[in-house]
């Protein structure tokens, strides 16, 4: 029988299998950010064990809460900052640099078909949008995998998620992960890869595939991986024109990861989504969803758009699209976070930060902010926010706050009303 | 360090209790466990439970339903339990980061099947205290309350058993890569 991309990838990878089921894999990035990661750093000194595996597979970046907002957050950016400096570590973001970890690693091509990726962040999934296992993990795997360069895993299942007919134009694919996650449950993917196949994924863009496999881990998935071809090439041409001939030669060697016609599936569901609406979450939890009309008319006190679900240049055009000549209504508090430096340079030449601006929202440097609710853009209890981001747990956004997930579309046609509105109506 | 396992128990009625709701996320700025302490499931509303609460302060062992510690991949879930001498966790199903945290940690996340985990629930009933004693080695419990005994035994991949007994991962992969 062949082989799903996952499990290419755990054959290339395999460093050990102490059990059977138990793979032991060599991991050729190890991601880390400011929230995660000084918890490994002290316990690493601790054990008088401070050394990195491989300084240029590690990357760094302060993301969640930058600049710093208290003498806390202070610690902790200057723990991974000294240590990024201690060892070396070249592709470290500060302030100025940085931006969304799911958001600046690909861009700066970090990512490659075939490539395995832990960080201690359970959105890593995202990466897997490049054809690469990419798996959220806690600190103490993040600290093995600093030390060690290795990271264990079950063998994970893979379902198979065929994306079929055409998306209507208004939809995107936030709406089509929201759709996928209501079906699957939070946790109907769990110990289990998804992966995305069939004509939407093959004609979405990298950004578009991102936010696809951003909100894997929503159904408990481990990674959410897309097939590498020619849109993967294109994206990472910058970053490997010279290690190909051309890129008919990168496409060739990328394909080796794209899973075989006859590999073997826990499960594989087929949806058509040519018919589907505008998603909007109603809930404390990511499956709880309905259509942005059926939630139509709910009020909301504000709107973040951003995140590393939403946050790129891509959705910055979707949401600007709809601003475009209009403002935001006065109940309502509009807020953009570009998810990194660069989305944010190309938004301004684009003109996307005048419109974001002439609506009435307000532009904040590239940081996670509000998303978890500890900086820039808390909640206070009883509001509501709309937004483009991944989880709605309760109090996710400051404590007795509710959050609505949907498109940045979507999410801009409510700035300007002030209740739940699809953006198609305008 | 190997830690002890088993002890007075806290029943938590409900599926997909997620890691925001362990340990929110404004404590993340902590940058030891121990800080988190005070803050354990500060935020699970559930009725009956009272984070503050006795019960929660004694109990040596959790026991809930399924998807338990969906969300975020922070460790400082485990930890808060860790630092609050909670070191075995027994649900009908986890979220996969949070359970290899525990077993990374070195403690227990015990899966058993929902008709199990309902029996455990019907001790609660009653006095309202039940104490799980817990054989790893056999892979055994022994749940005591409302004058009833229930045993059964429980799976664990040798992988996860292989890392509770060598208190955790890191000492684990630092014997052996
Ligand atoms: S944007 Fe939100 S979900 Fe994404 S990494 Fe930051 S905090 Fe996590």
């Amino acid at each position: 029988m062949g082989q799903t991309t996952a499990e290419k990838i755990f054959a290339a990878h395999l460093r050990d299998e102490p059990f059977q089921g138990t793979k032991v894999l060599d991991i050729d990035r190890v991601l880390c950010h400011e929230i995660t990661t000084p918890v490994a750093i002290a316990d690493l000194e601790w054990r008088g064990k401070d050394r990195v595996f491989d300084a240029s597979k590690i990357k760094a970046v302060i993301d969640h809460v930058t600049p710093a907002k208290d003498s806390k957050t202070a610690l902790q950016a200057k723990i991974l900052r000294d240590w990024a400096r201690r060892h070396e570590i070249k592709d470290f973001f500060d302030v100025g640099r940085n931006g969304v970890c799911h958001a600046i690693f690909p861009e700066k091509g970090y990512i490659r078909p075939g490539f395995t990726a832990i960080m201690g962040d359970s959105h890593t999934c995202t990466h897997g949008a490049f054809g690469a296992f990419a798996a959220g993990v806690g600190t103490t795997d993040l600290e093995v995998g600093i030390l060690k360069g290795v990271c264990a895993f079950r063998e994970p299942k893979t379902i198979r998620v065929n994306l079929n007919g055409k998306l209507p134009g208004g939809v995107y694919a936030k709406d089509v992960i929201l759709f996928v996650i209501g079906q699957l449950g939070v946790n109907g993917a769990t110990d289990r890869v998804i992966e995305f196949h069939g004509p939407v994924v093959e004609t979405m863009s990298m950004d578009a595939r991102m936010t696809l496999c951003n909100m894997a881990i929503e159904a408990g998935g481990t990674c959410g991986i897309c097939q590498p071809d020619m849109v993967t090439v294109e994206y990472l041409w910058p970053f490997i024109g010279e290690e190909y001939a051309s890129k008919a030669e990168a496409l060739a060697d990328f394909q080796n990861w794209v899973a075989d016609t006859d590999a073997g599936y826990d499960k594989v569901l087929d949806f058509d989504v040519s018919a589907l609406e505008p998603q909007v979450t109603y809930g404390f939890k990511p499956d709880c969803v309905k259509s942005a009309k059926e939630m139509a008319g709910t009020k909301v006190d504000q709107v973040y758009i951003g995140t590393c679900t939403n946050g790129r240049i891509e959705d910055l055009r979707q949401a600007a699209a709809v601003l475009k000549g209009r403002t935001v209504a006065d109940s309502v508090r509009g807020i953009v976070s570009p998810a990194t430096p660069k989305i944010f340079q190309e938004a301004l030449a684009e003109g996307l930060i005048q419109i974001f601006m002439d609506a009435g929202f307000c532009v904040t440097n590239p940081t996670c902010g509000a998303c978890l609710g500890m900086s820039n853009g808390v909640l206070a209890e009883g509001e509501v926010c709309a937004a483009t981001s991944n989880r709605n747990f309760s109090g996710r956004m400051g404590k007795g706050g509710m959050v609505h997930l949907m498109s940045p579309s979507t999410a801009a046609a409510t700035a300007i009303t002030g209740v739940i509105t699809d953006a198609r109506s305008f | 360090m190997k830690k002890t396992f088993g002890g007075p128990s806290i029943f938590l009625d409900r599926g997909d209790i997620n890691t925001d709701e362990i340990i929110p996320a404004k404590y993340l700025t902590e940058v030891t466990k121990e800080a988190l302490k005070p803050y354990c499931l500060e935020d699970l509303s559930l009725d009956g439970f009272d984070p503050k609460g006795e019960k929660l302060a004694n109990a040596r062992v959790i026991v809930t339903r399924d998807n338990f510690g969906c969300g975020s991949s922070r460790e400082h879930a485990p930890w808060v339990f860790e630092v609050n001498d909670i070191h075995t966790v027994i649900a009908e199903s986890y979220a996969r980061i949070f359970r290899q945290n525990m077993f990374n940690c070195g403690m227990l996340a015990i899966e058993l099947p929902k008709e199990q985990i309902d029996k455990l629930f019907a001790l609660e009933q009653g006095s309202g205290d039940v104490d799980i004693a817990i054989n790893l080695a056999e892979q055994e419990i022994v749940a005591r309350g409302n004058g009833i005994e229930e045993s059964c035994r429980f799976e664990i991949s040798p992988f996860d058993k292989a890392l509770v007994e060598a208190g955790g991962w890191v000492e684990y992969a630092d014997a052996r890569y």
